[in-house]
This record gives C-alpha cells, structure tokens and sequence, in this order.
C-alpha cells in the first residue's frame, strides 16, 4: 500500500514532463489522454487508499509513503516522504476527482486555444503540486507544494499573456502569496526553533507536551501560520489577488482558484489543529478573519458585474466560512465544507465557463439574460449549484454550511455574534446567486448580435462534466449528515482521529438543548429565503429596482462597487512608496552617497598628486633650492638636538 | 606516488593559454577550440576530483606540499576539503561554459581567450592554495586578466569600471597584505594549516585587528555593502563571459576567505563579530533587493541581485551554525549557477538586440517561446522556488541563523522579507520583458540557438539537482562544516 501511496503524485508529475517537454510534436488526443488519464490513475491510487484506510481500525488509519530525504544538515532535518491519514484522504479525493473532471471538461473549453499544450502541462504540474500540498508529512514539504500551486496559480493566471490585465493578475497573485509564504516561513523557522522537528505527526505529539497552552510562542507560531493560510486562501487583508485571478482561463478558475488550491489555507489550519487548539487568541482570530471576510466579500459580491468576479467573491466569501469553522474548533465542519463548496463551486464555474463560451467570451452580466432556453443543459446545472450554495435543505451546501452556522454558535471557541455574522452572510449568498442565475438566464436577452449569432449550447465533452459535479452538489453532503437529522455524522467521525480538539468541541456542543439545533436550522432556512425573494423581487419582478436603489444610495453603491478602493489604498500606501524608496536607495544613497565618497577620494588623491607633480619641475635649480632647504632644516634640528 | 591533480586543475589553463598565444592571431576558429578543448579537460579533472573526494573525513586532502624559499618557510602547499572542493567544479564548469558563451567575440580574439585562461589559473589557485604566500599571488593574478578583460572588451564606460573594480580589489589587497604579514611575524610561518591549527595562541585583541584586516579585502569581493558599488559598474560593463565568472566565482572568494582564514584562524573575532557581519548581511539583502527594483537595465539588475543574494551567504556564515554555515556554502554554489545562467541568458539577448533596457521589450514570450521558459525558469530559481537550489540554500540560511545563539532574531525575520522583495523584482522583469503586448520593434529576433542552450542547460540541471536532492553537494560539505563549527563553538 506504501507503494501506492508513493504513486499518487507522480503521474500527473509525468504527464507535465512528457507534454512540456514533447510541446507540439504531439497530437491533441495524446495530450487528452495523457493529460486527463495521469490525474485519473491519481484519483484510482488515492480511491484504492482510501479503502485500504477505511480497513483499519479507525484510531490507525495511517499510510507513510517515504520517497528519500530532502534538506538535512546538522540538526535540521526533513523528508519527502508522505502521510496518507483520513484527512490526507479526504483531500486526495477530492483534489483529483476534481481535477479530473475539470480535465476533461479543459478539452472542449480550450479545444481552439494555440497554448493547447502549455495548458495542459500546467494544469497537470498544478495536479501534482496540490497533490504534494495534501500528503506532505512535514511542513517543509507542504510549503514545497504550496509553493508549487502557487507558481502553477501565477502561470495559469497569466496563460493569456499578451494581455496585460492577464499578467498583471498572476503577478499580483504571486507577490501577494509570498506575503503570506513569508508569515509561513517565519512560522516554519518559529516551529522548528521551539520543537526541533517539521514532522507534522511529531509536532501533534509534541505541541500538547511541550508548549504552554495559550502560551505566546505557541500563538506566535499558529498566527505566522495563518499569515500564510490568509495569503493563499484570499482571506482579510490578502484577499486582493484572487478577483483578478479570473482572468485566468475559466477552467483555471474552477479548479484553482475555486475548488482546490484557494481552500489551502483551510487545510493547513486543519492539518495543524494540535498547535491551533492550544492558542486560544489565535482561534479566535482566525474565526473572527473568517467571519468578517464572509461577510465583507459577500457585500462585494452584490455589486459586481462581472459573472466570473462574482463568483470569485463568493469564493472568498464561502472560504471565510470555513475560517470561522476552523476557529470555533469545528475543524472537520470547515473540511466537509471545503469538500461540498469544491463541488459546487466548480460547478457553478464551469457552468460560467460554458455561458462564456456560448457568448464567444462575454463576462458581463449586463450583457446576458434570457439564455434559459438558449443554454437549458447549462441552465439546469447551475440551477442546482446555486441551490446547493445558497443552503437549501437537502442539498450538500445546506449540510456543510448549517454545520458551520451551528457550532459557530454553539462550540466552546464560537460566539452567538459570529454566528450573526454566518447568518447575515448566508442572506446575501442568497441574494448574490440568485441575482446571477437572473440576470444570466431569466428575463429578456441583452446578449450582443455579435454573439446572438454564435450562440450554442457547449458540447458533451464539456457538459457531462457538469451533470456529475451537480450529482455531487446535491447528494454529497449526505456523508456529513448530521445527528440533529438522523444521520451518523460520518465525516467528522472519520476525521476525528487525525484533528485535534474536535471531540471537545461536540461535548461542549451538546450542552445546548436539542431543539437550539432545529430553531438556528430554521433561521438559516428562512434567511435563505429571504434572500433569494429579495433577489426575485429585484430582478424578476421589478428590474428598474436596483438602479433606483444605486442612485439613492450612489456613494454606498460606488464604495461597493469599487470594492472599497483597498486595491487603490495598497498602491498607495505599500507599492508607491516601496518603489520611491527604491529609487532613493538606488539614485541617492548607491550613486550619490557612497559612490560619490569613492569617487571623491579617488580625485582626492588624484588632485594631491597633481599637486605633488608641480614640484617635480625638471629644472634643476629648483631641486637645488629644495635641497638647499633640506640641508638648512636639517642642520638646524641637529643643532637643535645638540645644543 | 598520486596524481597532482589540484596543480594539474590550477596549471593546465595557462599551459592552455601558451598554447593560444602560440596560434596565428587570424585562426579564430583554432584559438576557439583550444581553449574550449583546455577548460574541458579541466573540468574531466575537476570531475576526478569530486569522483575521488572522500567525503568521510574533514581533513585536507589531494594534498601537495614542496618547499619553495625554506629562509623564509614559503611552501608549494595544496590541498582541497569540502569548502573548496564545490567551488573547484564550479571554477572549471563555469569557466568551460564562458569559454564557449564567448563565441561571439570579434575583436581582439587571441588576447581575450589567452586572458581568460589565465584568469581560471587564478581562480583555482585561490581555492587550492593553503600557503599565504601562494594564496595571495593566486588573488592578484586573478586581477590582472580581469583588468583587461573589463577595460578591452567592456562596454563603452569600460575604462572607468575596469580601474574602479581593479583599485577596490588592490585596495582590500594591502590590507590582506598586511594581515598576513601580521600573522607571519607573529608566528613565523605562512602555512594556513599550522596558523588554523594554533589559533588558540593568538590574544584577543590581535584576532580583532587581524580580523578587520581580512574583513576589508574579503567584505569589497563579496561584495558587503557598503563596499558594493563596483560591482554594478563591473557587470555592466564587461563583456558576458566576463561577468558570469566575476559573478560565478570572483564572489566567492570574500566569502571563500571568510570560511578558510577569517573564521577558522580568529575563532574570537569571529564570534566578537557575529552581529555586525549578520547586520550587514541583512543590509545587503534588503537594500541589494530594493536597489534592484529600481533598476531600468536587466544586467544592473541581475548585478544588484548578486548584492542582496551574497548578503544570505553572510548572514548564514554570521550564524555559526552547521545548518547556517552549510546554508552559506549552498548559497555560494547556487548563486553560481543561477547568476551564471542570467548573466548569460542577458548576453543571448543583448546580442541580438544590442540594449538591455527592460523596458524597451515587451511580449517577447509570443517572438521566443523557448528563451522566455528558460529565462523565466532562471528567475524562478533566483526568487527561491523551492525545487530549485536557491530555496534549499536561503531556506537553510534561514534556518541557521534562526537557530543561532549568536545574533538576534529580529535580524534573520528581516532578512526573510528579501524574499518578498525578490519576487516583485523579478516578476516585475517577467512582465515588462516578456508578457504583454508584442512589441513589434522586435520582430527580427532570433531564438535562442543550440550553442547558447548547451551554455545553460548544464546549470539548469545542476540547480534542479540540488533544489530537489540535495544531498549531492552535502555530502561534500559535511564533514568539513561540522568540523569548522566544532572548532569555533567547542
């Protein structure tokens, strides 16, 4: 099993050598089946895994996978080697589950694309990484594969090169993350210097020993930690990246900066709940991040034009939930959150993508409506991944998120005023989603006659990836069925070996009288509602509303829309300056300061020597009168002497 | 008896080079090929000798020791650890590499290859010698041809920078000069060997002057800020080959002669002086990193870098640490091959489009797809990607200065900012080069040809190598490191 475990990386490893390195040499349908067949043998290795895990007597499910020794000099050592443990597991599946579906949707949506090639290597060197990211056994190597995805992220983002929009976006993703890669390596450092070991099993075993709980270095450490979650999982203040992000091909969107590599954060939070769990003030900061980030992405998301930036704050915001679930302690709540969002919001992507690409490239909303009969195959499948997003009953959102809602409230680390903040938020989800599904697919068509004439509906290759990502998005959450209804709980069960804490949170849950549960249900149920009937009734019913209410409120409305001007207060305030400072250091300080002090001591002495050569006058008087003087000195300080 | 081979790796070149000077000046073609032919055989040599290093023991070896002037007790002494050993395969790989990257010299052909054997005899030298003597004449040697190499083949402001890099480089010499002397008439021997050996004679006070003697000559080759500003001048300056060595190898040497004389002979000193080396360590990352933003000409950029990417080698070094110290030697290789491969991959555009002004490209990705992936994959490596050597080694500087009891903690997490501001630099190179609009001034470039890819691909291999195993060149330090920190701590 060892030896499968080992495997499950390697093969999308080969894919992106053998097509980078073969380039256009190769035929489209070998790139497919490469491409598409090597994440694939990911998904069957990490499935055949998973039920040998499932075999073994819940407290040991464990696999190590040990590959060879990495960084290793005096003290320090690290390997990269592998931890295949329920978590690692569950993030296996759905990473390449996932991203094989999106594989193959890629084939249609990038079918005309002159990077054909470029793409597919990229997208199977992203597999790989994340990949990495999932069963590294130490943090090293998890910062390796974060490193990884995050360079993939920049070069997908920016696939579209020749645009400048396109690489401005990947690189401001990358600089951005590296903010965050900077709290990460600090904390990597931080950890090693307290505990001797990056091993994340050693570091679980040896944080509740040797740290004070609630202790500075303990919180210092999870909160470097967090700097990095925040970086890559787009939370406050770090968030500015992954909006422009969408201007990485679609599929790119849905896989990357959706379903799998944006959700990091959370992970890595997951994966060290031992250190998090004994650092109460950086739970409840990270609760606190998460909360506030659903909801201030959420009210971004109102305003937004753009299908894609839509979703992408929705993204933002939906992480922001699983934030608050990893600080209120409910660790395995923000996985199983993490795992449904993966499916619907891939959906609702490459349903985005496929109106996309009916419309021959149109993102803006104002430029849709109608196109329900026009796109119905599309049209049913987003229907059911807003659904399942906004959190009606029965569908995998409601499951994840209710959870979320209930021990935000419930939990020991949760709080009645973050749960207010989950709530408030799931109203604006609602309002969100269900004003995109309209203005994209009911009312009357804007669409341009430019793209009136081109419009069709996508094809299968792109469509049946869609209908099993819609299955999931409804039954996916019945892994996660909660007590409250009848289920057994059985994520949380399975992940309780591997997440610290997570069985006190329960205990502390269930001191609230049962019919709490049923009454926050129902309050999240109504909220829903509330939104999406606020929705209809502005962009069914009556669709002058919204304009009216912008050119009431116009200087609120402008401040959403422009998305708070943070993007205009960083540039002014961090990149400007930076820059100005560069420029001092470089014009003043290098050429004028100290070059200048060189080269004036270089005239200096030039200057002197110059002077010096007038002496040497060649006349031969002159050197008599010198030495004249010489002797007239000279005897003068002997007589001196000797008086 | 066995095989010379440090005097076989320090020799050859100039035999190399009488043999150049021997040839018509017109045979362009032969003048090439023999140099190619003589730096190839020494990097078969340089092969010997990683092949039969034993990397079990601390200990010098492949030692040769002749007596030379016994009045004065100078001595033919030679000899290679795990400090020089690296940096003897780097010498004679990059030295092969520029050999061949300067098939586009036009002027003057035979005088340039001629120096440029010559300025590999002094670079191993260097790193062979274990006599003080020897040692010093190998440094100066290494100036002269380098001189010449700015000051003939350079750019137009060559002249300036030739006699800038050339008085910098004389004056850190004298005060070498008189370190040695003052270790010589306090000992009465020259032999690195027996001064390291009875380091534990020398007071406190001598340490700390001896000490800042080397520092100057070592601190202006690093070069440390402040004494950095002739290494922009340099680099623009000279031609390709030139600055990938000056860059590869001359570099090393400051921090080379840290590790084989400074911090070996003056154990006090050493740790007297951790903080303020660390300090100036991070100085020059930050400010060699910010100055580098600001940076409208590629190579000046790549030069700046070269100045905040030593500073982790003497932040490393500062730590007295295995894993700082190793960080630091690992930093010295990888900057290597990464500058190496820059410096090189800004003489394939240069050439053909005669500026190198990042702002005049643009979308050269479209034009030169194969460039663009290679170029990118350099910067990559130089912004610390892990995979790639440069994350090991600046991960391991981190590490080791982190875990330092000799310098505060407040220095290394500054330090670990230059990795933000590597990486804005560099994108921000990416971009305005490569991305964007095509610029269609460029329509007439080339891609880059086969002969300027095998240039390359050595160094690419050697830093994915490292960057993913390690091992490879740990193996080599080890022993020599642990040993060195040993001796400084316990």
């Amino acid at each position: 099993m060892e030896m499968i475990v080992k495997l499950i990386p390697v093969f999308p490893l080969f894919g992106f050598l053998i097509i980078g390195l073969t380039n256009k040499k190769m035929p489209k349908q070998v790139v497919n089946i490469i491409a598409c067949g090597s994440v694939f043998l990911s998904f069957v290795a990490g499935t055949i895994a998973f039920f040998s895990l499932l075999g073994m007597p819940s407290n040991s499910r464990f696999i190590t996978g040990f590959w060879f020794d990495w960084i290793i000099a005096g003290s320090f050592s690290s390997s990269v080697s592998f931890m295949f443990d329920p978590l690692a597991a569950v993030m296996v599946l759905v990473v390449s589950g996932v991203s094989f579906i999106i594989h193959v949707y890629s084939i249609g949506y990038m079918a005309h694309d002159g990077g054909y090639w470029r793409y597919f290597s990229f997208l199977n060197l992203f597999v790989f990484s994340m990949l990495l990211l999932v069963l590294a056994d130490n943090v090293l190597l998890l910062f390796v594969g974060w490193e990884g995805v995050g360079l993939c992220s920049y070069l997908l983002i920016g696939f579209w090169f020749h645009k400048k929009s396109a690489s401005d976006a990947g690189k401001k993703a990358f600089i951005v993350n590296r903010i965050g890669d900077f709290g990460f390596l600090l904390g990597i450092m931080l950890l090693f210097w307290t505990l001797g070991s990056t091993n994340i099993k050693e570091i679980s075993h040896l944080a509740p020993e040797m740290l004070v709980a609630g202790g500075g270095l303990v919180t210092a450490i999870t909160l470097l930690f967090l700097v990095g979650a925040v970086g890559k999982s787009a939370q406050i203040p770090l968030y500015v990246w992954l909006p422009d992000a969408m201007e990485g091909p679609t599929p790119v969107s849905a896989l990357i900066h959706a379903a799998t590599m944006v959700t990091a954060g959370v992970y890595m939070i997951a994966r060290l709940s031992a250190l998090y769990v004994l650092a109460p003030t950086s739970m409840a900061i990270v609760a606190i991040v998460g909360g506030f980030t659903a909801l201030y992405a959420a009210t971004i998301g109102l305003a937004q034009n753009d299908i894609k930036r839509v979703l992408a704050y929705s993204t933002i915001s939906q992480i922001g939930y699983m934030f608050l679930a990893c600080g209120v302690g409910a660790f395995s709540a923000g996985i199983f959150h993490l795992t449904t969002h993966a499916f619907f919001k891939a959906l609702l992507f490459m349903g985005a993508g496929s109106v996309i690409h009916a419309l021959s490239g149109e993102q803006d909303m104002r430029y849709m409506g109608g196109l329900k009969n026009r796109l119905p195959f599309t049209y049913k499948a987003f229907l059911i991944a807003t659904l399942s997003i906004s959190g009606i009953p029965l569908l995998a959102g409601f499951f994840s998120k209710d959870e979320i809602l209930w021990k935000a409230y419930s939990s020991g680390h949760g709080h009645p005023l973050l749960w207010i903040l989950g709530l408030i938020t799931a109203i604006l989800t609602a309002f969100y989603m269900f004003r995109l599904l309209y203005l994209t697919f009911h009312g009357k068509s804007n669409v341009t006659a430019e793209a009136e004439k081109h419009l069709h509906e996508s094809p299968p290759v792109m469509l049946i990836p869609l209908y099993i990502l819609a299955f999931l998005s409804i039954f996916g959450g019945y892994i996660g069925l909660p007590h409250a209804l009848g289920g057994g709980a059985w994520f949380e069960n399975f992940l309780m070996p591997v997440i610290a804490e997570s069985a006190h949170v329960i205990e502390t849950g269930s001191h609230h009288a049962p019919s709490l549960e049923y009454i926050l249900m129902l309050a999240s149920v109504v909220a829903v509602l509330l939104g999406i009937v606020v929705a209809y009734n502005f962009y069914i019913k009556n669709p002058e509303k919204p304009k009216q209410l912008a050119q009431r409120f116009a200087g609120c409305y402008r401040l959403i829309f422009n998305k708070y001007y943070i993007d205009e207060v960083y540039d002014y305030l961090i990149v400007k300056p930076l820059y100005i400072l560069s420029l001092i250091f470089w014009k003043i300080f290098d050429v004028r300061v100290i070059d200048g002090f060189v080269n004036r001591l270089a005239k200096f002495f030039g200057s002197m020597s110059e002077r010096f050569r007038i002496l040497q006058t060649g006349f031969v008087r002159n050197y008599a009168l010198v030495f004249f003087i010489g002797v007239i000195i000279l005897v003068g300080y002997l007589c001196y002497i000797f008086r | 008896m066995d095989f010379p081979i440090l005097t076989f790796l320090t020799f050859f070149p100039l035999v190399g080079m009488i043999a150049v000077m021997l040839l018509k000046k017109e045979n362009v073609g032969a003048i090439r090929w023999t140099s190619v032919f003589f730096t190839f055989v020494t990097l078969i040599g340089a092969i010997f000798l990683v092949a039969n290093y034993d990397y079990s023991t601390s200990k010098m070896q492949f030692i040769e020791r002749y007596t030379w002037f016994p009045e004065v007790g100078i001595n033919y002494f030679m000899g290679a650890d795990g400090i020089s050993v690296p940096m003897l395969f780097l010498t004679a790989l990059l030295s092969f590499l520029s050999i061949v990257g300067s098939f586009g010299i036009k002027e003057r052909v035979k005088e340039y290859f001629a120096w440029f054997l010559l300025l590999e005899v002094g670079m191993m030298g260097v790193f062979c010698s274990l006599d003080f003597f020897l040692f010093y004449v190998f440094w100066e040697v290494m100036l002269v041809p380098m001189y010449f190499l700015i000051g003939v083949w350079g750019g137009p402001r060559r002249e300036y920078a030739a006699i800038k890099f050339f008085l910098y480089t004389l004056f850190g010499s004298i005060f070498m000069l008189v370190g040695i002397l003052a270790l010589y008439f306090t000992t009465g021997t020259l032999n690195m060997m027996e001064l390291i050996a009875q380091n534990n004679i020398y007071n406190h006070v001598f340490q700390l002057w001896v000490f800042a003697a080397f520092f100057i000559a070592f601190a202006i080759k690093v070069p440390i800020w402040p004494f950095h500003t002739w290494l922009p001048d340099a680099h623009v300056e000279a031609p390709t080959a030139v600055s990938v060595i000056l860059a590869g190898i001359l570099l090393k040497m400051g921090t080379y002669g840290f590790l084989r004389i400074s911090f070996p002979m003056f154990p006090y000193a050493v740790k007297y002086y951790a903080v303020p080396l660390a300090i100036l360590g991070l100085i020059s990352i930050i400010y060699g990193a910010l100055v580098s933003m600001a940076q409208k000409d590629l190579k000046k950029l790549v030069a700046y870098s070269s100045v905040s990417h030593m500073g982790y080698c003497m932040l490393g070094m500062a730590a007295i640490t295995t894993v700082g110290i190793s960080g630091c030697l690992f930093q010295m290789f990888s900057h290597g091959l990464i500058t190496g491969a820059l410096f090189l991959l800004v003489g394939v555009i240069y050439d053909r489009a005669h500026t190198r002004e990042i702002a005049a490209f643009g979308g050269l990705g479209v034009k030169l797809p194969v460039y663009t992936g290679i170029f990118v994959l350099f910067c990559m490596a130089s912004l610390g990607l892990p995979g790639m050597s440069g994350f090991v080694s600046e991960f391991m500087v981190f590490v080791g200065s982190f875990n330092s009891i000799y310098i505060h903690k407040w220095i290394v997490i500054t330090a670990v900012l230059g990795v933000i501001l590597t990486a804005a630099y560099f994108l921000r190179t990416i971009q305005s080069m490569f991305l964007g609009q095509f610029n269609t001034r460029w329509e007439g470039l080339t891609e880059i040809n086969g002969r300027e890819i095998f240039t390359v691909f050595p160094l690419a291999v050697f830093t994915l190598l490292i960057g993913i195993y390690p091992k490879t060149l740990n193996i080599f330090l080890k022993a020599t490191v642990e040993n060195l920190v040993r001796m400084l701590t316990g």
